[in-house]
């Protein structure tokens, strides 16, 4: 984004900004520098380049202070025709979690009270597959995969007609034109109606400070991915940002020890994810709601 | 310039007076503050710790992202906008016991809106951002957002609600006719507006095909017909309350007119829920499961099916009381009435379509959310500062309207020392 005139919506703006830090400044004066920087911060697509630095500038001097490590905020944007796409490979997915784990150590979600995780597998009895009532969220056995059942792995579907992006009051939360999901959580004012929104709960809400070990944190991270989270707002997964954007996979697609998950390019036709969809018979979650995933489930022939 | 200053300086006298009228009182009033001033405390003292430490205090979760306080929200914006049942009669079909006391039923329905946006504000996760949905300096997601429109009509509507009643009130102090032209208009766009914004309300939830339970064609009318109920039952055990402790004219045939229209309300009201009932069960399809957990349990989960009875019985008990004239014209039958719809309707259009639809979740879990004590103490902090305002607004209204506080008494009573001019107003 390069830089505007100062046009008169943005004076508006500053003024009525300035009217409401006046109002508030009792309440300002007993809070940190850092709140007042939080609380004046504008919307992530509207800054400039220039305020775009400075805030990770920023960043990365207070999660330093703040968790004693040294932070890589990235911003990194979209790669030009790139339209990323998922798939799940049904009759292979275990069951084992393995995913569940590895997403959280790399996006930085809260370990404790809450615990938070962006994928969730349901376990479902051979047989059935539409109807999630019955499916299991807790199962626990020794050993998987169990006889007789099969194992469906849901995260954020990152739909192509997002009906979290349609409720949300603030423009906290949009689609990147790489076809990412993703939340300005500095943005997000916590009212929770994307969760409600949402048919493949593929979003969490951060019901206090998010708690991770010090010497967990996963420090390559980007402003709309993994960055440290603050309470009371709305995360997602985003198909791990941080890692796709430089040429990586996500990390549930590069853990999974059997395979299942697949990942790349929908607009490239050499791509992994566009061979599965033309040699194998894909079906995406509720496609009745119409909302479009780029999520793919397939079974192998 | 110098009438200017003297309507400034008039309406500060104005002001000064009114507040003097709300600073004194009987033994009963003050105790009646101290008593809701000390509720408001407490439920302050229970919000510090979830602001300070987030919604974790509460008991909802990511399965269950919406409890009492949004419960508590529906519930009230179906109160206020039951307003309307006052001012149709009032000001469209000059039924005069009730014109008495419209005045009143607008501020009732002013204090109601402000109950419901404190309730939204305490289910906010970040109150310090609100200020990124105002048009203008934030970036409010209009028209694609519900919760956007929300915001708007209801903040129109408190804004109608405490102009109107506000203007007449000036008007009636001063000795002076309303200027007709001026409030004509804005009483009835208050009409659709009080449609609208339970209308909108009902859409908010109503437009989620991710919550099958709510995403019903007969939500809205639903609402409309329980607020119908709900708002004017409350309305008439209030106004009991004032005719009691103060000098308000309301004679009994206005409270009997509002318990007619609130039985043809309740009929739609149950009849509605019926036509649920028999789409829901006859189809049986998956869909039915958050009717089937709020009527009659889920795979052993069954926390609100007591709860849904009891509402429904009292609407229904409620329902055959208003039905029949001997009842609804008797004070004690229809004040049981009366409170029986209150409870039965919070109970219905509370929790009981806020939770279900969160239960069994998109993906099939169930959790079962009960409001820990916090959200308890908190909505009853909210209720109280309602009550508060509408005493405060009340402590006014009712000496204005009743003659007793004006304009013209003030003079008698202090002749200006050697003012050439009085009030402009």
């Amino acid at each position: 984004m390069q830089d505007k005139p100062y046009t008169r919506r943005e004076f508006i703006r500053h003024l009525s900004l300035a009217a409401l830090t006046g109002l508030s400044i009792p309440l300002l004066s007993s809070c940190g520098k850092e709140q007042v920087e939080d609380f004046l911060q504008k919307h992530f697509l509207e800054m400039t380049r220039q305020e775009k630095e400075a805030l990770i500038t920023r960043l990365e001097e207070r999660y330093l202070k703040k968790y004693g490590r040294r932070f890589k905020v990235s911003t990194q944007e979209a790669i030009p025709d790139t339209l990323w796409g998922y798939g799940l490979d049904l009759s292979r997915c275990i069951g084992c979690r393995r995913c569940v784990y590895a997403c959280v150590e790399e996006n930085n979600s809260s370990r404790r009270n809450p615990q938070s995780q962006w994928i969730r597998v349901i376990r479902l009895k051979k047989g059935s597959l539409i109807n999630l009532e019955d499916s299991e969220h807790y199962y626990n056995p020794e050993q998987v995969p169990e006889k007789g059942f099969l194992y469906i792995p849901v995260q954020c579907q990152h739909c192509e007609e997002p009906p979290c992006v349609k409720v949300c009051p603030v423009h906290a939360t949009w689609k990147e034109p790489d076809g990412l999901v993703v939340v300005d959580y500095n943005w997000c004012i916590g009212c929770r109606y994307c969760i409600a929104a949402c048919p493949y709960r593929g979003r969490t809400f951060n019901w206090a400070e998010p708690s991770v070990p010090s010497d967990k944190w996963n420090t390559s991270v980007h402003y709309l991915g993994n960055r440290p989270r603050m309470r009371n707002i709305v995360d997602k997964c985003t198909f791990c940002i941080q890692r796709v954007r430089m040429g990586r996979y996500p990390a549930c697609v590069e853990v999974c020890p059997t395979g299942s998950r697949k990942f790349g390019n929908l607009l490239d036709p050499q791509s992994e994810i566009r061979y599965v969809i033309e040699n194998k018979r894909t079906f995406r979650l509720k496609e009745d709601l119409r909302t479009e995933p780029k999520f793919y489930y397939f079974f192998e022939a | 310039m110098q009438a200017f200053r003297e309507t400034v300086r008039e309406t500060w006298r104005f002001y000064r007076k009114t507040l003097a009228l709300v600073f004194t009182g009987t033994k009963e009033y003050y105790l009646w503050c101290l008593l809701l001033l000390c509720i408001m405390l407490i439920g302050f003292l229970c919000y510090l710790p979830q602001f300070q430490t987030g919604l974790i205090t509460t008991n909802m979760k990511d399965q269950v992202v919406w409890g009492l306080y949004i419960s508590n929200f529906t519930f009230l914006v179906g109160v206020a906008a039951a307003a309307v049942l006052l001012v149709v009669p009032a000001y469209i079909y000059q039924f005069g016991p009730i014109k008495e006391i419209v005045v009143l039923g607008e501020l009732f329905a002013a204090s109601s809106i402000m109950m419901a946006l404190l309730f939204v504000m305490a289910d906010l996760g970040r109150v310090d951002r609100f200020w990124h949905m105002f048009p203008g300096i934030g970036t409010m997601n209009f028209p694609s957002s519900l919760l956007a429109w929300d915001v708007i009509v209801l903040n129109i509507y408190l804004m109608l609600n405490l102009v109107i009643p506000v203007y007449l009130l000036v008007k009636t102090y001063y000795g002076k006719e309303p200027n007709k032209k001026f409030i004509v208009p804005l009483i009835l766009f208050s009409i659709p507006m009080a449609v609208g914004i339970h209308t909108v309300t009902a859409f908010l939830y109503n437009g989620l095909p991710a919550r099958p339970f709510w995403n019903a064609s007969i939500l809205a009318p639903r609402f409309l017909a329980s607020a119908f109920c709900s708002g004017p039952a409350i309305i008439i055990i209030a106004f009991q309350i004032l005719r009691e402790y103060t000098f308000i004219k309301l004679e009994d045939r206005a409270l009997f007119k509002i318990a007619e229209l609130m039985a043809y309300a309740m009929f739609l009201n149950l009849f509605f829920l019926m036509s649920e009932m028999f789409k829901e069960y006859y189809s049986n399809t998956i869909y039915i499961a958050s009717l089937k957990y709020l009527y009659e349990g889920l795979h052993g989960h069954n926390a609100l099916v007591p709860w849904i009875w009891v509402g429904t019985l009292m609407n229904l008990i409620a329902f055959i009381l208003f039905l029949f004239p001997v009842a609804r014209e008797r004070l004690s039958t229809l004040n049981i009435g009366c409170i029986l719809i209150i409870a039965g309707v919070w109970i219905e259009k509370g929790p009981g379509l806020v939770i279900p639809g969160f239960v069994p979740d998109p993906l099939g879990e169930i959790y079962e959310y009960i409001p820990n004590f916090r959200e308890l103490f908190i909505s009853f902090g909210i209720w109280a500062t309602g009550f508060l305002i509408f005493t405060l607004l009340m402590k006014v209204a009712i000496p204005i309207a009743s003659g007793e506080f004006s304009h013209a008494k003030y003079m008698e009573e202090r002749p200006p020392s050697g003012s050439k001019k009085q009030a402009l107003l």
